[in-house]
């Protein structure tokens, strides 16, 4: 069968590829990786006006085929037919900023003497009319000598004529590629300028809406307030608005369990069933709420254009301690999950800068570690209020973030004294015009996302939980003998105990470091599942895990363990992308060894100041 | 750079925020290869107007930079390396 005409889809960073990739392609997207590299390739099926399917490929955004970053090499190896893992394109997409024509026609010149067929999509007509800026599509498609269609990715604007061009394209006979035909860029720059001259029919002023909000999110005083008083609300929003939904799923575990409980048997597949299953990923999911509004409000700030200002307005602090303003982005998405953060370190030029970022990415509180704080804060912290609109608890979950950033830049100014000793890297960033993502882009990320959630909770989570279920309901206790005490489990509990206990952590939280090293959050589905079979004989399955751990753990304890998940490495997703992206054992052993001496210093610390105050 | 002496030429990080100006020269050689790449791929060349439009808050870095209808953010020292004549207002 011969393979599906493949169509890629270039262009600019910020020219609204992916949103007119998403319109084209709809939700039906595979995410994978180049074989080698780690640039992840986006791809999804079109199906054409007479049915046939064409597969399309949205190739990493570029300014140029002279690479200047590993994402810019994939553009140009998979132009050129030199990328493992694809072939060649049959053709090719152009994807242009209708307000930024000058700048992004000097990518489409390179592009189309590459001799593919080729479409121009003059994205973003709407908000180029908007900025005063009149453009003759009809002219530049003269100029280009290619198809010119005019889209609105985000309005769907356009995408049926974009079809039917590519349609068109497609069906005309293909006399091959070029040679890369390598015109000097101050040439290209020029002819791109005066084509873009000849097509602008009328211009006035340009981004008003963009300039006027500017003026507000980048003021040197309002700026760093704005910015930290939407960090605040995003923080608090994962708690506020998550209450009412993990309650529901809460009840829908409690009641399965239920049914569970009463249609089997008693004995061992019941306890596995209910006490490792479904104990153990419920505890999980419960926490579904709140990692979909974190992303919801990531993809928000991406979306909108908001990310980047604030990357402008922390560049010169992030450079204080030796990172770039760029480092902001892979930070901030390292609070939803640090793997994606650190692949997102791949677009900070500098080798050095690069490095430190992912070494410290892993302190930025992931959402892995929401399932862990939520559960000890509403176990210890009492639900008061501080002041209006301010809770105790959330007061508590933004001091462990703050805790957690703090710690990362301690270590980036440390290890950019010490090991990754060098010349800062520099900072040059886009300023893209504000608009409001579609919904539909955002849907499709948090789907994304979710996808990966509950892929996670239903293998790697409930492969451990029944693992940890096995070791810790075998031998089976005699009776007048505590489980925990007896199980395989808890002996190799007891082994870590002797190491942790210095630092106040007793044997149930030894039980659980083990496995919450496959995923941080599994720590408290182990908990779970260590204390339902310990209560199975004591006949009080239905108290909350809350109430039980308050019941068995000090105060001083359980803030030495929330010390501990700020920074422990308690992640082999990490550790694996750690050693991918740094292609060696090297820098992934180096984060492991400094993030659990960190992590044991600090539960040390917090628990023994706290026996002093008494706690 | 033997450039004549020009009295109101001055560099890209001292003009003030909504004073546009023309771009003299650049001295690629402040550069290292990426950053000059990326500042040429941004449209930085002779010739082209250029107006700083904001200034990080800390520091005063770094600065945002109108070039044609792009706005881009580049450090002080990078922008350092960038001469430009003032344009009457």
């Amino acid at each position: 069968m011969n393979p599906l005409p493949l169509v890629a889809v270039a262009g600019s960073p910020n020219a609204g590829k992916s949103a007119l990739f998403n319109a084209l392609t709809g939700a039906r997207q595979k995410v994978g990786n180049y074989p080698g590299v780690t640039v992840e390739r986006h791809s999804g099926r079109l199906t054409l006006a007479d049915g046939r399917p064409v597969e399309l490929v949205d190739l990493p955004g570029a300014y140029s085929l002279e690479p200047a970053s590993p994402d810019e090499a994939v553009t140009r190896d998979v132009l050129l037919g030199r990328q493992k893992g694809e072939r060649q394109p049959d053709a090719l997409v152009i994807v242009l900023d209708a307000s930024n024509l000058d700048n992004h026609l000097r990518f489409a010149l390179q592009l189309i003497e590459l001799g593919l067929p080729t479409i121009i999509a003059l994205n973003m007509v709407d908000l180029a009319k908007r900025d005063g800026l009149e453009l003759d599509s009809k002219r530049l498609a003269d100029e280009l000598g290619v198809p010119v269609i005019e889209t609105v990715a985000v309005r769907r604007r356009g995408i049926a004529e974009l079809q039917a061009a590519v349609d068109d394209m497609l069906s005309a006979p293909f006399c091959g590629v070029h040679e890369h035909v390598k015109s000097d860029l101050i040439h290209l720059q020029r002819r791109a300028r005066e084509i873009a001259t000849a097509a602008v029919v009328s211009e006035t002023p340009v981004r008003r809406w963009t300039h006027r909000l500017d003026a507000v999110l980048l003021h040197p005083v309002l700026g760093p307030i704005i910015l930290a008083a939407i960090m605040f609300v995003m923080f608090q929003a994962v708690f506020a608005w998550s209450q009412v939904p993990v309650d529901w799923i809460s009840s829908a575990v409690a009641w399965t369990s239920g049914q569970a409980a009463t249609a089997l048997p008693p004995g061992l597949l019941r306890s596995m069933v209910v006490d490792g299953a479904i104990a153990g990923v419920g505890a999980v999911i419960t926490f579904l709420p709140q990692i979909l509004i974190l992303f919801f409000f990531i993809l928000l700030l991406e979306g909108t254009g908001y990310m980047v200002r604030a990357a402008f307005l922390m560049d010169r602090v992030m450079h204080g301690v030796g990172l770039s303003g760029r480092a902001f982005i892979p930070l901030l998405s390292s609070f939803a999950c640090a793997v994606p953060g650190i692949m997102a370190t791949r677009t900070i030029d500098d080798p050095k800068d690069r490095l430190t970022t992912i070494l410290v990415a892993p302190l930025m509180t992931c959402s892995a570690r929401l399932p862990v704080y939520t559960l000890i804060i509403a176990a210890f912290i009492p639900n008061t209020r501080v002041a209006w609109g301010v809770g105790l608890q959330g007061l508590v979950m933004f001091g462990l973030y703050v805790t957690g950033i703090a710690g990362a830049l301690l270590a980036a100014l440390v290890l950019r004294r010490g090991v990754l000793k060098g010349s800062g890297g520099g900072f040059m960033m886009e300023l893209p015009k504000y608009q409001w993502p579609p919904l539909k882009d955002l849907v499709i990320g948090i789907l994304t996302r979710v996808q990966i959630f509950l892929k996670r909770a239903g293998t790697i989570i409930l492969g451990t939980t029944i693992i940890l279920w096995a070791l810790a309901s075998m031998p089976q206790a005699a009776p007048g003998q505590k489980q925990s005490d007896v199980s395989i489990a808890g002996k190799i509990g007891t082994a870590i105990e002797v190491v942790v206990k210095p630092i106040g952590f007793n044997h149930d939280i030894s039980m659980a470091l083990l496995p919450a090293m496959a995923a941080r959050e599994v720590a408290v589905s182990s908990i779970a599942t260590v204390y339902s079979i310990d209560s199975a004989d004591e006949q009080s399955g239905a108290t909350r895990l809350e109430d039980k751990l308050r019941h068995r753990w000090s105060l001083a304890t359980a803030l030495a363990f929330l010390a501990w998940f700020v920074f422990a490495p308690q992640c082999i997703s990490t550790i694996a992308v750690t050693r991918r992206e740094t292609n060696g054992w090297k820098w992934p052993l180096f984060m492991v060894t400094y993030l659990f001496a960190l992590a044991y210093l600090a539960a040390g610390a917090t628990y023994w100041i706290a026996v002093a105050a008494g706690l | 750079m033997n450039a004549p002496f020009q009295p109101e030429m001055t560099g890209l990080d001292r003009l003030k925020v909504g004073t546009r100006a023309r771009v003299a020269s650049v001295n690629w050689a402040a550069l290292d290869e990426g950053e000059a790449c990326r500042l040429r791929h941004f449209g930085f060349d002779e010739g082209v107007t250029v107006e700083p439009l904001h200034l990080g808050p800390f520091g005063r870095d770094p600065i945002a930079i109108r070039v044609g209808r792009m706005t881009v953010a580049i450090r002080r020292r990078h922008a350092g390396a960038i001469r430009v004549i003032p344009l009457k207002q």
